[in-house]
């Protein structure tokens, strides 16, 4: 089935004229309308567009045109701006806005030829690690509809899990690509800090977000990330740093490669999900690699350093929501304070609300100090463990989640205990790593992932490592029950 | 409860936020849980450490030629403004 393809097959039966690009976009759009509506992963779709897409990357195939994306249908989170297209974040302050433009993600994919089938669920704003903060409702997971996907690509994640699409775009902050991608058995790649534009890309924590990607294996990630990565001057934070052919050094041996296991990742590793770990560990020692224990002595500090430094930054970014230049305003204000006010606390949902208020009180005059320059300096301490561990290995390995998918509900109420969620991720976003989750099995019948973290734009070795590991095991094909045909 | 009432409502004064009465109780007690988290930081010794507030060395803000680099599009961007009279964003009136 087409939908089981990964984008290097897909691409082939493009360029040989076997499909035509409307007939794949017209296959999964069919699978949406089918499978969706048990999953709620979408807020927009934008079939007729698509439609309109897939004709125009036919007419550039018969042309004599070739790409590997050229064709291929894929999805964007709905934090990245569309033109003419609802832009949501997930919030219903923005359920009213039209996107005057393309994220420059946005616009090199489209340049590459892929199709836009739609916008994906997300948590609001992209705070929340289950897809349940949502203003459109939570996204299920495909392996079992009781459980969330994760998040806060949630959308993204189960969609892609669901065979709704071969690729779809995404956003990490603090594991928004890859908690996701481990919850729902597919590869998330996060890029380097700056690797990737941000340019429309609705922001939330400006020292930690990046732009990624969901996909079924290492090699298609590969794909979408040699599109997506470049310097952009449109974006301050954008790198001007060459890309590398990443399908070049894709299928390298692994002989040599030093991959270190985080002492600290695996101290209190839950039984079964160690025993995965080990197991991973042997293919990749079977692979030529060689492990040895590495020691990060603050990560323990990066969650509650990641809970100062990302509200905060929040608290800042999202005070351009203020009902007048554009999204929600409330009902007859009577002055300009009501209005800012009221706009705001009706616009945004409560978790929204909750990282504002942590963020106003840690920037708050009087505690500034204790918490926000306490944190940035912890920060410091992360990111050079980090880099001496980088002195002795290539790349570091660890678990994606301490468990699999957990149950719709479950930590609504304890924003601590879902913040904790994110232990295993939170440390490459402070450092500005990159970093790729990959399915290594299961636990309950639900998917795990691993994760491996690289220096700096090492996504070549990220995706080389990833790729050896898929070419020797299988987990990354397997399709959630009910989505195989 | 390491935050009060009197806190939260400080907190959600600066932050432009209105809080209903019936949230509030709900943030008095999950703000002051967070703060309680991440207060594990000030057991930390940081004596001497320079705050990061970039994950990339060596990374500076770059500066453009001044030259108009782009068109006049406000009309295409008022058309997500809740309100609009001649090409101005309405507001509710600030001087009396």
């Amino acid at each position: 089935m087409l939908h089981n393809l990964f984008i290097g097959e897909l691409a082939e039966r493009l360029s040989r004229r076997e499909i035509s690009s409307v007939e794949l976009t017209r296959h999964f759009l069919s699978r949406i309308e089918r499978l969706n509506p048990a999953l709620n992963a979408f807020i927009t779709l934008t079939g007729d567009q698509a439609l309109g897409s897939a004709a125009a990357a036919d007419a550039r195939l018969g042309r004599g045109e070739r790409g590997p994306l050229l064709g291929i249908p894929l999805i964007h989170k709905d934090i990245f701006c569309t033109d003419g297209v609802k832009t949501t974040c997930g919030s219903r302050m923005l359920d009213n806005f039209i996107a005057p433009y393309d994220a420059t993600v946005v616009t090199r994919l489209k340049g590459a030829g892929t199709v836009m089938l739609g916008k994906s669920n997300m948590d609001e704003f992209a705070m929340g690690s289950s897809n349940e903060t949502s203003y459109y409702g939570p996204v299920k997971n495909p392996w079992d509809t009781a459980k969330v996907p994760g998040g806060s690509s949630g959308g993204s994640a189960a969609a892609t899990a669901a065979r709704l699409a071969p690729l779809a775009t995404g956003t990490d902050t603090g594991g928004s690509i890859r908690q996701p991608a481990a919850l729902t058995g597919v590869t998330g790649l996060k890029p380097t800090y700056g690797r990737v534009s941000r340019y429309g890309m609705i922001a939330f924590a400006s020292s930690l977000d990046q732009a990624g990607v969901f996909a079924r294996s290492a090699g298609d990630a590969a794909a979408a990330l040699q599109v997506m990565a470049g310097f952009d001057p449109r974006d301050s934070t954008s790198v001007d740093v060459p890309v590398p052919d990443y399908s070049k050094t894709l299928s390298q041996p692994l002989k040599g490669m030093k991959i270190g296991l985080l002492r600290e990742f695996f101290a209190d590793l839950e039984p079964r999900n160690a025993a995965l770990l080990e197991d991973a560990l042997s293919i990749f020692t079977g692979l030529g690699a060689e492990t040895r224990e590495v020691s990060l002595p603050h990560l323990p500090l990066s969650v509650p350093t990641y809970y100062v430094v990302a509200p905060a930054e929040c608290s800042s970014n999202l005070s351009r929501f203020d009902g007048v230049r554009y999204g929600y305003r409330c009902e007859n204000p009577k002055d300009l304070m009501d209005l800012y006010k009221r706009s705001r606390g009706e616009g945004f949902g409560a978790e929204v609300k909750r990282r504002i208020m942590t963020g106003t009180y840690v920037l708050s005059a009087g505690y500034f100090d204790a918490y926000y320059l306490k944190a940035q300096k912890a920060r410091r301490l992360i990111t050079d463990d980090f880099r001496s561990a980088f002195e002795k290995v290539d790349l570091v390995i660890g678990p994606t989640t301490p468990t699999p998918a957990f149950d719709i509900g479950a930590k609504m109420n304890d924003p601590v205990l879902m913040y904790l969620n994110d232990i295993y991720t939170i440390g490459a976003n402070l450092a500005g790593l990159p970093g790729v989750s990959v399915p290594c099995g299961f636990v309950d019948g639900l998917p795990m992932g691993l994760q491996l973290i690289g220096p700096h734009f090492a996504e070549a070795k990220l995706l080389n490592a990833a790729h050896q590991y898929q070419q020797a095991t299988d987990w990354h094909t397997h399709a959630p029950r009910g989505y195989e045909s | 409860m390491s935050l009060t009432r009197q806190d939260v409502e400080k907190i959600a004064h600066l932050a432009r936020l209105s809080i209903t009465a019936q949230e509030m109780p709900v943030y008095v007690s999950s703000l002051s849980s967070i703060v309680d988290f991440v207060d594990e930081l000030s057991r930390t010794d940081t004596e001497g450490v320079v705050p990061m507030a970039h994950p990339l060395d060596g990374q500076h803000q770059r500066l453009r030629a001044d030259v108009v680099s782009e068109s006049d599009t406000h009309e295409k961007y008022q058309l997500n403004a809740p309100a609009v009279t001649a090409g101005l964003y309405v507001v509710p009136r600030v001087i009396e």
